[in-house]
């Protein structure tokens, strides 16, 4: 059969505007996934039941729904509670930062924990506060220990932005998809697709592996 | 009656040869002890003995048959499927027992019987037991590693070697994981073999077993034969220096 | 004014909701007995030291590790017929694109799970006479998997999860019945909130289910891989 590839590669505009759409929202989540996931992470870690009950329910909800479930909901079902229209960017942007918040806390609260309990009592010692310690001290740590699982997290996240063409957000499967259904080539339209990523995301994995290796090797 | 012949045995990992010529006869009903120190080459020279590590240079007689083939360059290849069939023929115990834990000990001394020589399994577990009532162990053969304490383990451990009915065995340090306390029964067993006049060689920082037990010592320094002779030439009129510095750091606390 | 919740017509498509909750099981449970399987013959691929195997098994966990389920999804749906001539259902393009990319994470937990078993029983195993193949059989992988139950069951609630994009080519699973109730009744709050509702529910007792088991591990002193 007869590959056409070329329709692809005039195509190069429509998959550029993709890919700008993916890194987008990849840096979108990343930012507040990784950063309500710190707060969330510390409120799992804390003994305070205000804190970590409210915390435990988020990370429970959150882990326990599909995704893209969740999207649906904020595109479909939240508009008719607010008094404003929710952009597919919004509505996916939601589903999967909060997911990554609360995967992201279990890592943070992991790291945390796996800190022995004789370097708060360094750091209480010289007088330190509860938030000077975590800062100074113990999250500086934690954050090395953290480091291969968060970057799993981020290449989830990446591979995620994908369900938001299910709300027809323009990232990269949108545009392959619109590309497909006007030259009817679906096989070079979505190999293309799925080659992109893997050009994208291969040098990430391949971080991943390193930093467990090196995290193997240094504890 | 020679059993075994070694000649001429290198062994290199990565830049560093462990061992560099060993030449050695053993005869039918010999007991062989090798003391050295770590490093000396000691367990490596045993696991080459039963191809648990691929010999380097030279070559390895097992009852008069050369084993391997010439290859192209010194070293003589080895296929696997030979070296099974060896392994079959030389027992060994190891130092850390390698019992399996989701066997139980009479389980664990069925296991060769049963998938190596395909056995049945009611005459399979009919010479287990034997073999665990041979090491003392038959009220345990229903028991799991996880329940019995290091000596018993690596009685078990004796007993699943003579299942296979070995012409020879070989024994890398064998007490040397066991709490001082339950050394002794290991020992005991190991000298009831000696008494039946098996063949054996035995890794061992026992030296006062070894005296006992062994018909040759043979003690190993950088990878080669440093000296050998009886227990009595070698342990109480060591003609080495090295022999005797090494003698002297095992006896520095003896009272 | 505030929003008046209905539940009503939601409760009333529940047949629906039970079918599509079947469809959704059905899909993900495929999935996963495949998955498995396939897991494990890619791990042992993987780990054979004839590269002529290890490499493709590699390439196979590699790409599908390493690109969006979604896109796979697609690409064996609408792309793959093209290419071969077969027809493809929404149902096998699913669980033939959640086969492979299970077992791809699988074949990475049975690596891991293999690869912890400590060289000793290799040893142990080779000393008495045994092969390669009998040893993995007899010694190796009975103790292996009883350490890869965790995390199997972590990769199977996350299939659970993955299983849901098979919607978007519509397959009737439960999120596409929820699609369908919210366009009928034009309550799309009450319908993927009833919806989001089921499969916490479902995937929280999964994954209890998971945390009891894991913890009876570890009680009985096994140590177990991620």
């Amino acid at each position: 059969m007869r590959w056409d590839f070329a329709s692809v590669f005039e195509n190069t505009d429509a998959l550029l505007v993709g890919a700008a759409g993916t890194l987008r929202i990849f840096a979108i989540c990343l930012v507040l996934g990784l950063s309500l996931g710190l707060l969330v992470g510390l409120g799992r870690y804390s003994r305070n039941r205000w804190l970590h009950i409210p915390a435990t329910i988020f990370v429970e909800f959150f882990r326990n729904t599909p995704v893209l479930v969740q999207i649906l909901w904020f595109y479909f079902a939240l508009p008719i509670l607010l008094p404003f229209q929710i952009t597919p960017l919004a509505a996916a942007s939601l589903g999967i930062a909060l997911n990554s918040a609360a995967f992201s806390a279990e890592i943070y609260r992991g790291g945390i924990q796996s800190i022995e309990t004789g370097q708060w009592d360094g750091a209480r010692a010289l007088g330190m506060g509860w938030g000077q310690a975590m800062r100074r001290i113990i999250l500086p740590q934690a954050l090395k220990r953290m480091l291969p699982a968060l970057t799993n997290r981020a290449i989830e996240i990446f591979k995620m932005s994908t369900l938001a063409s299910a709300v027809a957000y323009v990232e990269l499967l949108q545009q392959g998809k619109l590309i497909a259904s006007l030259n009817y080539n679906p096989i070079e339209a979505y190999t293309a697709v799925a080659v992109i990523f893997f050009i994208f995301l291969w040098p990430l994995v391949q971080f991943s592996y390193f930093l467990e290796r090196r995290l193997r090797r240094d504890e | 009656m020679t059993i075994l012949s070694v000649s001429g045995l290198t062994k290199r990992f990565g830049a560093t040869d462990v061992l560099r010529g060993i030449d050695l006869e053993v005869a039918r009903g010999e007991r062989i002890a090798i003391l050295g120190a770590s490093g000396s080459g000691k367990s490596t020279l045993l696991r080459c003995l039963n191809f648990m590590e691929r010999p380097g240079g030279g070559t390895i007689t097992l009852d008069g048959q050369m084993l391997g083939r010439e290859g192209r360059t010194a070293e003589r290849t080895y296929r696997e499927s030979e070296l099974i069939q060896v392994r079959q023929r030389v027992g060994m115990v190891f130092q850390q027992f390698n019992l399996f834990p989701h066997m139980t000990a009479i389980g664990n001394v069925m296991e060769g019987l049963r998938t190596v020589r395909g056995m049945p399994r009611p005459e399979a577990a009919a010479r287990a037991a034997a073999e665990l009532a041979r090491v003392g162990l038959a009220e345990k053969a229903d028991t799991y590693p996880a329940h019995l304490s290091g000596g018993q383990k690596q009685r078990v451990a004796i007993a699943r070697a003579l299942a296979m009915d070995p012409e020879m065995l070989l024994f890398d340090e064998p007490t040397s994981a066991l709490d001082p306390e339950l050394v002794g029964e290991v020992l005991a067993v190991i000298l009831a073999l000696a008494e039946e006049g098996r063949t054996m060689m035995l890794v061992t920082h026992e030296l006062g077993f070894a005296y006992h037990v062994a018909t040759r010592i043979i003690f190993l320094a950088d990878g080669a034969i440093h000296e050998q002779g009886t227990p009595d030439e070698v342990l109480k009129n060591p003609k080495k220096e090295r022999t005797r510095a090494f003698l002297a750091s095992h006896k520095q606390f003896s009272f | 004014m505030a929003y008046q919740w209905d539940f009503s017509p939601v409760l009333a498509n529940s047949a629906l909701l039970a079918e599509g909750l079947a469809n959704t099981l059905r899909i993900t449970g495929t999935a996963l007995v495949c998955g498995v399987v396939l897991g494990l013959a890619l791990a042992l691929l993987r780990l054979s030291p004839r590269r002529f195997l290890s490499w493709p098994a590699g390439f196979v966990i590699e790409v599908f590790r390493t690109t969006p389920p979604l896109v796979q999804l697609f690409w064996f749906f609408f792309a793959l017929p093209t290419l071969v001539g077969i027809e493809m259902t929404p149902f096998v393009a699913g669980a033939v694109t959640f086969s492979i990319q299970s077992a791809s994470f699988f074949a990475e937990v049975f690596r891991a799970g293999i690869q912890s078993i400590e060289r000793g029983q290799w040893d142990g195993a080779r000393a008495i006479g045994m092969r390669h193949d009998q040893a993995m059989r007899r010694i190796i992988l009975p103790q292996a998997i009883k350490r890869m139950i965790p995390a199997f069951m972590e990769r199977a609630i996350e299939l659970m999860k993955t299983t849901t994009l098979i919607a978007t080519i519509s397959y009737a699973d439960l999120l596409f019945a929820a699609n369908e109730i919210s366009q009928k009744t034009f309550r799309p709050l009450e319908t993927y909130t009833v919806v989001a509702l089921i499969y916490f529910v479902v995937i929280f007792l999964a994954s209890q289910i998971a945390h009891l088991v894991e913890r009876r591990l570890a009680r009985s002193g096994e140590s177990t891989v991620h």
